[in-house]
């Protein structure tokens, strides 16, 4: 059988895959990292999506063996070492932005990606259409938007904390 | 020392206690979980709508690499069918037509997705590939795939126990008295429409796991359901025959459900059956092409309806006829949507003082169709908004007038319907005048002159709807044909230094109960929400429970938990009367604190417990230690959440594109326990219904060929398909539960589709249409402009 050699989160694994082995799978069944969702079978959802490279990437679409060499990301690998949390990561929670959770890691993982991709800053439609290849059927995507916007901000050093205090205060 | 904790209790916007694990990838969906020595279960489909199965040659697949078995229809004849959870009778008293419902399809099929058969094997691919050696001969059969097709003369005959492919013909009121009503009317206003059929697609595609121990003979059942208990009762009792004490349903963390994850499914029995006969654990995870094809559908009405009103409006009498799709078989709780939780939800919020309503209820060849977010409420909410904006704009009376009018007013209350629901509580002018001003309607025709300007059309419109929660009391199910109880259960167990465990027989998969009912513990108990936890999903750790749908979990769980809480402090008072020599009368007992009444002596409840639980001075002859209690609730009535939503649209009319510039709900749910989840709650039912509205549709061609069969044929609301939605509460409390709740889950996806559709054809005023049918895509809004520019140039 094929080996593929890829680092995943830091850690870099040589792993025996068939040729029809897709990136998820290896992630889910091989490594056991079940945080990346799958979603729908024909690339629409973003249940899956990792970063691969520094990238965005659909998971379900990506055969293992195209990761010769690659570093992916999952949403596992987000968190500081000590635990603490994604400043999105941080954001989905301050603003309620997921429900059943099956969608969060893909969400997660595309916003970080829009965010990094957009220094100048990012307006509500921006974020909207930026996140066309996600799906969501619980939030109707409000809080959604809400949390990347505060997080790019906050990603692009142009406030310190998710929520102003203002806001806050008017909360 | 002064410690400020923050407020956590009823009505403080608590951070989800759940968050961490789902945003750290740790969540525990079903296909996370893995079983030492699991084989893997693909299914074989039937690609045909209606056809005989001639043969099934397993063998090549059984000679496949990695194959463990292949099972058929055959293997499973000692095994019982699904069952049917709600019987409904005839107008004429007779049961409905309930066939049979295989778990692998028995000599013919009957649907798209239909199961014929299971490969299983080492690896899901090996499974995969076994399952595509399975060679099945099919005599393809003429078949019907909609209400019209399955009742016309002739029309194929999908089950020998359903004449006609009629289940039942059912009826609410008396066609006489409503006749006599509507002989006096000044104008009758005639309506029909068709309830597009939908497809649920919660994120997580359902996925099952089952096993078997030899050694104490206990089966375990890993799924993707709402309500584990009733798996258990349901598989246990009616398909599999196995004893609840040897059979354990586990549901962990689900991702969405929308009513899809209700019922039982032919998968959970079957890993579970696979699994003994092969003894090892047996997994099956759906595709999103099968959950497309074997997730039961939701609404899929056809109706027509007549409203008679006097000269000033006053609605005399209100008939509907409603057809509606089963699909080919009858899903756990199908027979009662049309009809429980449609047609005794006519009167809205309307003094209506007679209705008589008739529904006749069809099999056909396409995926059963049950409760889907609303269930039974959007189609009855939807008519009777549609019906009433008809009304006004043929009797020229302002829209908002008419309702006004005719509302029920909220000194009405407790207001008994002619179909036969009490109301308990409500205020419908409140909500409506609350809405009218966030969406500031009075300023609408200044936007619409603006959005002609740039050559846009402009539209706004609004519902008021009322709908039914908290299913229900147990007895009056009982009666209408419901074959289970409707109760809730709690225990609460306080741990020896203070610490609490809430086991809830409802299940949170998206709703945020651990945070919810762990706040309603708080507030009463005084132990900080960090200190408890909360348990669902498992018959192996929960007394019983019915689980969660209909907005249930609050109004009937919540309730049980407070009775349980009740328990608590009472056992907790007598210990504290004990430690404190005084008598149990004058204990009184508030976020915590035990106090002698009148004195500063108080004991914390963390004494309490662990006096309960080291048991040395204790008055042990009279009480028994430990602090747990169990309580079980049974609803008194529904409760019913009701309130206005209102859209404003745009259309561009060289496109046929709508969008929502704005969307205002304002909900009565009742006491708010936290109102950071209800918003999110509204607005997720709000994105549900904007997607019935102007999206989403089921399409199938008329033969049964399921035509939208995945996520690029279905349109599923994407987020720059939405708009940001404000949304408000305006609160009467429910009368008959101790939480004054109500319920919050489905408020959005039934109020809001008749008041997209309304703000459409108000946009369209002048175009000589009276509605459009959802969803209301670009093509078809394209065609009624297109259309009438064509019949004006003629």
């Amino acid at each position: 059988m094929p080996q593929v050699n890829l680092t995943v989160n830091g850690r870099s694994h040589t792993v025996e895959v068939e040729g029809r082995t897709l990136l998820v799978e290896l992630l889910r069944e091989k490594l056991r990292l079940t945080g990346t969702h799958v979603g729908c079978d024909t690339s629409q959802c973003g249940a899956c999506v990792v970063h691969i490279n520094g990238e965005s990437v659909k998971s379900c679409t990506t055969l293992a063996l195209q990761c010769e060499g690659a570093k992916v990301t999952t949403i596992e690998g987000l968190a500081k070492p000590d635990g603490t949390l994604h400043v999105m990561q941080e954001a989905f929670r301050e603003y309620h932005a997921l429900q059943c959770g099956f969608c969060t890691p893909g969400m997660v993982m595309s916003a970080i990606d829009l965010v990094q991709k957009h220094p100048e800053g990012l307006t509500e439609r921006q974020i909207r259409e930026g996140l066309e290849g996600n799906l969501c059927r619980c939030t109707g995507y409000h809080n959604i938007v809400k949390a990347i916007a505060a997080a790019a901000e906050v990603m692009h050093g142009k406030r310190d904390t998710l929520r102003p205090a203002e806001v806050m205060a008017a909360e | 020392m002064n410690v400020v904790t923050p407020f956590e209790g009823i009505g403080a916007a608590v951070k989800r206690k759940e968050d961490p694990r789902f945003l750290s990838g740790r969540g525990q969906y079903t296909d996370d979980l893995n079983r030492p020595g699991q084989a893997y279960a693909v299914i074989l489909r039937s690609p045909h709508p209606h056809a005989r199965i001639v043969s099934i040659d397993t063998s090549a697949a059984r000679a496949m690499p990695g194959v463990v078995a292949v099972f058929t229809g055959e293997d499973l004849k000692g095994v019982g069918g699904l069952p049917c959870g709600w019987a409904v009778k005839n107008k004429d008293g007779s049961p409905m037509a309930e066939p049979p419902h295989p778990v692998l399809a028995m000599g013919k099929v009957r649907h798209v997705g239909d199961p014929v058969a299971v490969a299983i094997a080492e690896t899901r691919a090996e499974a995969q590939d076994a399952a595509e050696a399975i060679r099945v001969e099919y005599e393809v059969l003429p078949s019907a795939g909609t209400i019209d097709g399955a009742l016309a003369p002739g029309a194929a005959q999908i089950h020998d126990a359903a004449p006609g492919n009629v289940c039942y013909d059912w009826h609410i009121g008396d066609p006489a008295v409503a006749d006599a009503a509507f002989a006096r009317a000044h104008k009758v206003v005639v309506f029909e429409t068709t309830n597009n059929r939908l497809i649920p697609n919660a994120m997580e595609p359902r996925a099952a796991i089952g096993d078997y121990d030899p050694a104490t003979g206990e089966h375990t059942l890993i799924t993707t359901s709402q309500n584990p208990h009733v798996i258990r009762l349901l598989m246990g009792a009616f398909v599999l025959n196995i004893p609840e004490s040897k059979l354990r349903v586990v549901a962990p963390d689900v991702g969405g459900g929308f009513g899809s994850k209700i019922y039982h499914y032919a998968e959970e029995a079957l890993v579970t059956w696979a699994a003994a006969q092969l003894k090892r654990p047996v997994k099956w995870t759906a595709d999103r092409s099968e959950s497309f094809m074997s997730d039961a559908h939701g609404r899929d009405h056809v109706t027509r309806a007549e409203l008679a009103l006097d000269k000033d409006g006053t609605f005399l009498g209100l008939k509907v006829s409603t057809r509606c799709n089963m699909g080919a078989y009858l899903s756990t709780f199908a027979p009662a949507v049309p009809t429980y939780l449609y047609a005794t939800l006519l009167a809205g919020v309307y003094r209506t003082p007679v209705i008589y309503a008739e529904v006749k209820a069809v099999f056909t060849n396409t995926v059963p169709v049950d409760a889907y977010r609303g269930a039974g409420r959007p189609e009855a909410t939807f008519l009777l908004e549609r019906l009433v904006d008809v009304a006004a704009a043929e009797t020229g009376i302002d829209r908002i007038e008419l309702r006004r009018r005719n509302f029920i007013k909220a000194d009405m209350f407790p207001y008994q319907t002619p179909v036969a629901l009490q109301y308990d509580s409500g205020n419908y002018d409140a909500t409506l005048d609350a809405a009218l001003k966030a969406a500031d309607w009075a300023g609408f025709e200044a936007r619409r002159a603006e959005a002609a300007k740039r050559g846009k059309l402009r539209g706004i419109g609004c519902s008021t709807y009322l709908e039914a929660c908290g299913i229900a009391p147990s007895h009056v199910v009982g009666q209408l044909g419901a074959r289970a109880g409707l109760y809730e259960v709690a225990n609460i167990r306080v741990h020896p230094t203070g610490s609490v465990t809430v086991f809830t027989g409802t299940h949170s998969h998206g709703q945020g109960h651990e945070t919810t009912f762990a706040q309603l513990v708080s507030d009463r108990l005084g132990v900080p929400v960090a200190n408890i936890d909360v348990v669902h999903g498992d018959t192996g750790k929960i007394p019983f429970g019915m689980g969660t749908y209909g907005s249930r979990s609050l109004a009937v769980g919540g309730s049980a938990m407070v009775k349980a809480m009740d328990k608590i402090i009472a056992k907790g008072k007598r210990i504290a009367a004990h430690l404190m020599e005084a008598s149990v009368e004058d204990i009184e007992f508030d976020r915590g604190t035990f106090r002698v009444a009148g004195t500063d002596k108080t004991k914390s409840l963390t004494d309490i417990s662990l006096a309960a639980y080291v048991p040395h001075n204790y008055p042990i002859e009279e009480i028994e230690p430990g602090l747990e209690e169990t309580a079980f609730y049974d609803p008194k009535n529904f409760t019913y959440p009701g309130g206005c939503h209102i859209a404003e649209v745009e259309i561009d009319p060289d496109t046929g594109a709508i969008s929502i510039v704005n969307f205002v709900a304002v909900d009565d749910v009742g006491r708010v326990i936290n109102p950071m989840i209800v918003e999110g709650q509204v607005q997720g039912g709000v994105a549900q219904g904007i997607g019935q509205a102007l999206l989403e549709n089921a399409a199938y061609a008329p033969d049964g060929q399921l035509l939208s069969g995945s996520m690029m044929d279905y349109t599923m609301p994407r987020a720059d398909d939405l708009p940001s939605v404000g949304v408000a509460t305006h609160t009467t409390l429910c009368t008959h539960n101790p939480l004054g709740v109500k319920g919050c889950g489905e408020v959005g996806a039934i109020g809001s589709p008749p008041a997209v559709i309304n703000a459409v054809v108000d946009a369209l005023k002048g175009y000589g249409i009276r509605h459009v049918e959802m969803p209301a895509t670009p093509a078809k809004i394209w065609s009624i402009i297109h259309g009438s520019r064509r019949m004006a140039a003629e």
